[in-house]
């Protein structure tokens, strides 16, 4: 539609690893469009096949993993898959950079900040020692890392956790990236040190154009980061929108679900959570119908036997993938028929308290 | 921030009060860390309280020290009526049964080579020298109670389970011996929202059943709220901040609190993100600032604030705050307004 192409498309990727139980089917079939300084959420829990989704893009897979034909992924209209080793060396940190969530195990404990800082620069832009030095003290001021000259001569357990990342965030801007990944990248931070590090990736994306895809598991991280957000789960996008379509009308029971386990600042102390019961279904089986149907309230059995696909909602850019959608007549209905019984098509209990 | 003052101290009833607790670790060269510098607090049965800071306030060490895990370098922590830290070894080993602790990774506090059943009876066979039958009940009794099938998961090891069924495991065990208090240490921080969701349920269910008196410690704010009747914030080592949670999240009276509750993450596109940010890091607890210890972070910083240790003083009922120029908290607030408007 638009008349630029996007920057990224990724079209039905499928991800499988072969292991010893067999077939394992990380991702499965998902396909979305990232536009130019644009960013988008990623949301889903552990075990969703959101990291292996962005390992995919950047091609990072180990060796057991599969990608089966009809995957595609074009960025910057090239096919990122069909890349040399050597294209894809230069290819990493100039067009796309990564951010870890552990910024402990992503930087080496041996080397000094400013050597992991200039490795790139010189490898990629061919800059001297001396050029690479200035770049890395230029990075260091721009994610905001106080003394930077100090901090350049020291290794990496010197630094604190929020620090640590900061580092790798100047790391993976070094080579000026089209594209950011940061997967989890506060998940192993407090709330404080998230906050900062959320407000310094907005701050540099919108300084440097760059487009980024932010991974987490908590909706809150991505509500006021992301134009567009992506739920995941089980290896499926389940429902895309932007941000405020999404909040607005959530229509997938599982991002209400996600929605509603979150505890909330507002609500009185004590106030019992809606937790999601039961686990993520096991990827290497085969799955049949919805893969939350087993843990879904509206559960019926058109959900255990059929798979639904991802459908326009009828507002832009709104997909979801359900036949029953919340806020919808048909989900009331579901909802009554299983509150009825006490007990879901798939099962569930609904009548037991949500523990396990 | 002041930890020293005890006017927020109850009395005779606390289940465990812990006073003027100091704990310090020599940093090599004559340095010393202080981790905890002069906290008081208590807790009355049956009640949850909430330790909340950042990385390196203070808060596990300060949980840790409860359990004389290792004892305090100063002050006192009286559980039921004993003095802990007076104990000996062989007493301090009888009392640690009527306390528990949870811990952040629930995969690693778990031994990996140890079936389930074992791990979970293993303070029962110390204990009890009858084993047998009424052990495997009881086993069985408090897997079923943290919503793990006895039958299924008895024989199965910790590899086996995700992250939030370990977390079940550690509840177990921990409750195997029917404490009267368990300090859970992050025990949802390394999870996932939605089974955070059901390890904060599952606590407040266990809670209820056993009879429990919790010491919850986190850094999320959020989460603390959720399970606490009354909350510790500390930063540095002191204790900046203790009240009702709904109270202290509707008046943070404490800067920090207050800096610490902008930065929780809302899920709700149309709340605007706050531009306040904690400015700075944290200052080395070697050489910790003198006078109030988040004065170099503050924004709200005087001169008095670098020459004289604010001291805990009740600001409203049941609230009470270390800080020389508080925010203005209603006075007239009967102890659990919530919030609304937000």
């Amino acid at each position: 539609m638009a008349a630029e192409r996007p920057l990224l498309e990724v079209e039905n990727l499928r991800t499988y690893f072969d292991t010893p139980r067999g077939i394992l089917k990380a991702v499965d079939g998902v396909s979305f469009t990232l536009d130019k300084g644009e960013t988008i959420g990623i949301v889903g829990e552990s075990g969703s096949g959101k990291s292996v989704l962005v390992r995919s893009i950047m091609n990072i897979l180990t060796s057991n993993a599969i990608i089966p034909d009809g995957s595609e992924v074009f960025f910057d209209g090239k096919d990122t898959r069909n890349l040399s080793r050597s294209e894809a060396k230069h290819f990493w940190g100039t067009q796309m950079a990564m951010i870890f969530q552990d910024p402990m195990t992503s930087l080496n404990p041996v080397k000094k900040v400013g050597i992991q800082i200039t490795e790139s620069i010189r490898y990629h832009l061919g800059a001297s020692k001396q050029e690479a030095m200035e770049r890395a003290l230029e990075l260091m001021v721009q994610v905001g890392i106080p003394e930077p000259r100090k901090r350049l001569k020291e290794y990496p357990h010197q630094l604190s956790g929020g620090m640590r990342q900061r580092v790798t965030i100047a790391i993976a801007l070094a080579c000026n990236p089209k594209l950011l990944i940061a997967d989890e990248p506060t998940t192993a931070l407090d709330v404080t040190v998230q906050k900062q590090i959320l407000d310094l990736l907005a701050s540099l994306q919108e300084e440097l154009g760059m487009a980024m895809i932010l991974i987490t598991h908590d909706l809150g991280v991505v509500a006021g980061r992301a134009r567009r957000i992506g739920v995941m789960y089980a290896g499926k996008m389940v429902e895309t929108a932007d941000t405020t379509t999404l909040f607005h009308h959530m229509n997938h029971p599982y991002t209400e679900a996600l929605f509603k386990s979150i505890p909330r600042v507002e609500h009185q102390s004590h106030t019992r959570l809606d937790a999601i019961s039961g686990r993520p279904p096991d990827m290497v089986l085969d799955l049949v119908g919805c893969r939350f149907a087993p843990r879904c309230r509206y559960a019926q059995e058109q959900c255990i036997t059929d798979e639904p696909d991802l459908f326009d909602t009828g507002q832009t850019g709104h997909r979801q993938a359900c036949f029953y959608p919340v806020g919808s007549p048909e989900n009331a209905e579901a909802l009554a028929a299983n509150q009825a019984t006490g007990i879901t098509a798939a099962g569930l209990d609904l009548t037991a308290a949500a523990v396990s | 921030m002041a930890g020293t003052g005890k006017v927020h101290m109850r009395g005779e009833d606390a289940l465990v009060a812990v006073e003027d607790l100091v704990m310090e670790f020599p940093a090599g060269r004559r340095a010393v860390v202080h981790a905890v510098s002069g906290i008081s607090f208590d807790i009355l049965e049956g009640e949850t309280l909430g330790l909340v800071g950042e990385s390196g306030c203070g808060k596990s060490t300060t949980g840790r020290a409860m359990m004389q895990l290792p004892s305090p370098t100063a002050g006192s922590v009286r559980f039921d009526g004993v003095e802990m830290t007076e104990l000996s070894k062989e007493d301090l080993r009888r009392t640690r049964t009527r306390m528990q602790m949870i811990f952040q990774d629930p995969i690693s506090s778990l031994n990996p080579r140890r079936k389930v059943k074992d791990i979970v009876a293993e303070g029962l066979s110390i204990w009890h020298n009858d084993a047998g039958d009424t052990a495997v009940q009881k086993v069985n009794e408090v897997l079923d109670a943290v919503g793990l099938d006895p039958e299924v998961v008895s024989d199965r090891r910790p590899h086996q389970f995700s992250g939030g069924q370990c977390q079940r495991i550690c509840i177990a065990r921990a409750l195997v011996l029917d404490p009267k208090v368990i300090i859970c240490d992050e025990p949802v921080s390394a999870l996932d929202v939605s089974v955070q969701a059901q390890i904060l349920n599952l606590l407040e269910e266990m809670k209820e059943r056993y009879g429990l008196t919790l010491v919850f410690i986190a850094h999320d704010l959020a989460v603390v709220k959720n399970v606490s009747d009354r909350v510790v914030v500390m930063y540095l080592g002191k204790v900046c901040e203790v009240a009702g949670p709904d109270t202290l999240y509707a008046h943070p009276a404490h800067p920090y609190t207050d800096v610490l509750l902008a930065s929780i993450p809302e899920p709700d596109p149309d709340h605007p993100v706050s531009d306040r940010q904690i400015t700075g890091e944290l200052p080395s607890p070697i050489n910790p600032p003198s006078g109030c210890r988040f004065r170099t972070r503050c924004e709200k910083v005087q001169d008095l604030c670098s020459e004289e240790e604010p001291e805990l003083r009740e600001i409203a009922p049941d609230h009470f705050v270390a800080c020389h120029f508080p925010n203005e908290v209603p006075v007239s607030v009967n102890g659990d307004g919530d919030g609304d408007g937000s």
